[in-house]
C-alpha cells in the first residue's frame, strides 16, 4: 500500500470497538509533539461527556470513546473533522520546564561505567552530555508516571542490558537508545542508570498525579549528594536497595 | 468509602486464596499518565453479579480467580455469585450461580477450585467499600493503586471487608438470570477479532493460520494478557514506535505466538497486531484456563457493536 492515497497521514486505524489510532507521523521527532498534544486538546472538548481516554505517543493518538454515545463512524467523522482544521499548539504539556535535581554517582548510578565504556566518554563527560539538554516528553507508559524522554545525544546512544534487574530503585534516572526516564516507583528495567532524582514524579495526592506530561519540557541538573538528600532523595546504593 | 453511603466491615477473610481482587469498572481518563484501566477481567460476568446482587453499574464486587477463597460473614448479606464456577459452597452446600442467594451471618462461603471457568464474581448488595485511588477501587498490585487499603495489596487472613449500607430493606429488580445467559466457560470459545491496521503486513499463510487455528491457552496468561500457542506468525514489521494500545489487542512479538491484551496491560507497546477482541470476547477469553482452546473470527464493527450496546443498555439503565 506504499505511496497509495490510503497510506497518507494523518490516517484512522481501527484500534477495536470503542477506539481509533490516529496516525499523524511516521518517525520520532520533538517537532510530532505540538500536533499531537494540539488534537488531544480537541478531542476533549468535542467528545466531551462521550470520551473514555486519550493515549498521545510517539507519532500517535489513540482515541478511546463510549460506544454506546458514539458509533464507530461517528467518533471516526468527528475525529477527522479535527484533523481538517488541525493546528500546532504553542505551549506544550503543561508549558513549563521542569528542573530534576539528578545526583549522577556510580553508587546510585552503576551503568555509569558500562555507558562510558560504551560510548568512549568519561563518566564526567556522560554525566554533561546527559545533563546539558532539554529533553522532550514523548509518550507516557511502562508504569504510572514513567515518562519516555529524548532525544538524548548520539554519542550517549547505549543499549538495554541483557537481562533487565528485577527492581530498579524509585527516582532511578536512566538511558536506552535515544531516550532517558526517571522511574517514578520501583519496578523491574532493563536501562541504564546513570544517577538518581529526588523529584516526585509520581504523586496520587497531587492534582494532575504525575509530574510530567507528554509535550513538557525536562532537563536534568546535576546536584551534590548533600543537595540531593536535602531535596528528599534517597542515597541508598543501588547493592543496598536491592 | 464515600461521603453520600455508610460502611460498615461485613465480612472476614478466613483464607485468603492466590488471587481476590476488588474491580469496579476501572481506572479511567488517566491511561495516558501510563495508569493501566484495570476493572473486572470479564466484565459480563462482573455486570451480572452486581445486576443480580441489586447494584447499580460500577459497584465494587470481588473477583476471584481461580479459588481457595474462605470469607465468613459477620452479619446477613444478600449477594450473587457469577461467572467462574469454582466450586463455591455455603457452609458445605452448593452455592447455586447467578441467581441471588441469602448469606447469613456465620456462614462461611469457600471458592474451591474451577469447574468451568477462572474468575467468579462476587457481589454483595450496596457493594465493598474502599476508598478510591485516581477515581476508582479497581485493585492494580502492579501500580499500587486501588483495592481496599487503596495499594494494591492483597487479601489476608483476619482482613475484615466493609459493605456500603444499602437503601431500601430488600433487593429490587431481576434475582435469577435467564438460563441463555448463564455461560458454561469448558466449551472452546469462538472470539471476535476487529481486524486493525497491521493485519496486512501479516503474510498470507500466517493470516489463514490465524483465523484457522485452534489456539491453546498458555500458563502465561494474567489480567496484564493471555498467550496463545500455535503456528508461528510472520509480519513483515517486526516492532512499531510504541503506541496506545486498547483492551482486546491482539499483539504477535518476534516468536510469532499472539498475546491478547486485558485490562491491567500497559498503556502503550510496539508489537504488530491482528486487530482487537471485541470487548465482550476479552471477557470470555478472561474464563479461559490453561491449555482450553480458542479460536479467532474476523467481524466488522456492525454486529460486534449492537451485541455490545444490548449487553450494556441492559444494565446501565439501572444507575445509583
Amino acid at each position: 500500500m506504499t505511496g497509495s492515497p490510503a497510506n497518507a497521514l494523518p490516517r484512522l486505524e481501527s484500534a477495536g470497538l470503542d477506539g481509533w489510532m490516529v496516525r499523524l507521523f511516521e518517525q520520532i521527532d520533538e517537532a510530532n509533539l505540538p500536533w499531537i498534544t494540539a488534537l488531544a486538546r480537541h478531542c476533549e472538548s468535542a467528545f466531551a461527556d462521550a470520551l473514555v481516554d486519550l493515549v498521545p505517543s510517539y507519532t500517535t493518538l489513540l482515541v478511546v470513546f463510549d460506544p454506546v454515545r458514539l458509533s464507530p463512524a461517528e467518533a471516526r467523522q468527528t475525529i477527522a473533522g479535527l484533523l481538517a482544521d488541525l493546528k500546532p499548539d504553542e505551549d506544550l504539556g503543561t508549558g513549563q520546564v521542569h528542573e530534576l535535581p539528578t545526583f549522577y554517582d556510580p553508587s546510585v548510578g552503576p551503568d555509569l561505567g558500562r555507558v562510558a565504556e560504551h560510548t568512549g566518554m568519561t563518566v564526567e563527560q556522560v554525566i554533561d552530555c546527559h545533563s546539558s539538554k532539554t529533553y522532550r516528553v514523548f509518550a507516557l507508559g511502562f508504569a504510572p508516571g514513567f515518562a519516555f524522554m529524548g532525544l538524548i545525544d548520539p554519542r550517549l546512544e547505549c543499549p538495554r542490558l541483557d537481562t533487565p534487574r528485577k527492581k530498579v530503585p524509585v527516582g532511578s534516572v536512566a538511558i536506552a537508545a535515544r531516550q532517558t526516564a526517571a522511574y517514578p516507583t520501583a519496578t523491574p528495567g532493563g536501562w541504564n542508570l546513570l544517577g538518581r532524582t529526588s523529584a516526585r514524579l509520581f504523586d496520587r495526592e497531587r492534582e494532575g498525579f504525575s509530574l510530567l506530561r507528554v509535550g513538557d519540557e525536562v532537563r536534568f541538573v546535576s546536584v551534590s549528594r548533600e543537595e540531593f538528600e536535602r531535596q528528599g532523595g534517597d542515597a541508598t546504593p543501588m547493592e543496598a536497595a536491592g | 468509602m464515600t461521603a453520600q453511603s455508610k460502611a460498615e466491615t461485613a465480612i472476614r477473610v478466613h483464607r485468603a486464596g492466590p488471587l481476590a481482587l476488588l474491580q469496579d469498572r476501572g481506572r479511567f481518563g488517566v491511561r495516558h499518565l501510563g495508569v493501566t484501566q484495570g476493572g473486572p477481567a470479564d466484565l459480563y460476568s462482573w455486570a451480572w453479579a452486581n445486576y443480580l446482587a441489586g447494584n447499580p453499574w460500577g459497584t465494587a464486587s470481588l473477583e476471584i480467580t481461580f479459588g481457595g477463597l474462605q470469607l465468613i460473614a459477620e452479619r446477613d448479606l444478600d449477594i450473587a455469585i457469577a461467572g467462574a464456577d469454582l466450586g463455591a459452597t455455603l457452609d458445605e452446600q452448593p452455592v447455586p450461580l447467578w441467581q441471588r442467594v441469602t448469606w447469613k451471618e456465620g456462614q462461611k462461603l469457600i471458592f474451591a477450585s474451577p469447574v468451568s471457568g477462572l474468575r467468579a464474581y462476587l457481589s454483595v448488595r450496596g457493594g465493598f467499600a474502599a476508598e478510591p485511588v485516581m477515581g476508582s477501587v479497581a485493585c492494580v498490585s502492579r501500580e499500587q493503586l486501588g483495592g481496599f487499603d487503596g495499594w494494591g495489596s492483597k487479601l489476608a487472613e483476619g482482613d475484615r471487608l466493609a459493605i456500603h449500607t444499602p437503601e431500601g430493606k430488600t433487593a429490587e429488580g431481576m434475582t435469577e438470570a435467564p438460563g441463555h445467559a448463564r455461560k458454561d466457560f469448558r466449551e472452546a470459545p469462538v472470539l471476535e477479532l476487529l481486524p486493525g491496521a497491521q493485519i496486512g503486513e501479516f503474510t498470507g499463510r500466517s493470516l489463514y493460520d490465524a483465523f484457522n487455528t485452534w489456539w491453546r491457552v498458555d500458563d502465561r496468561a494474567d489480567r496484564m494478557g493471555v498467550r496463545l500457542l500455535g503456528p508461528k506468525l510472520q509480519c513483515r514489521i517486526g516492532s512499531l514506535i510504541s503506541e496506545g494500545i486498547n483492551l482486546g489487542g491482539v499483539q504477535v512479538p518476534a516468536d510469532g505466538q499472539p498475546i491478547a491484551l486485558l485490562n491491567d496491560r500497559q498503556t502503550i507497546g510496539g508489537y504488530p497486531r491482528l486487530g482487537a477482541l471485541s470487548p465482550l470476547s476479552a471477557s470470555r477469553l478472561a474464563q479461559c484456563l490453561p491449555g482450553q482452546e480458542v479460536k479467532f473470527v474476523a467481524r466488522g464493527s456492525g454486529q460486534v457493536l449492537r451485541d455490545y450496546r444490548a449487553f450494556l443498555e441492559l444494565f446501565r439503565l439501572r444507575r445509583s
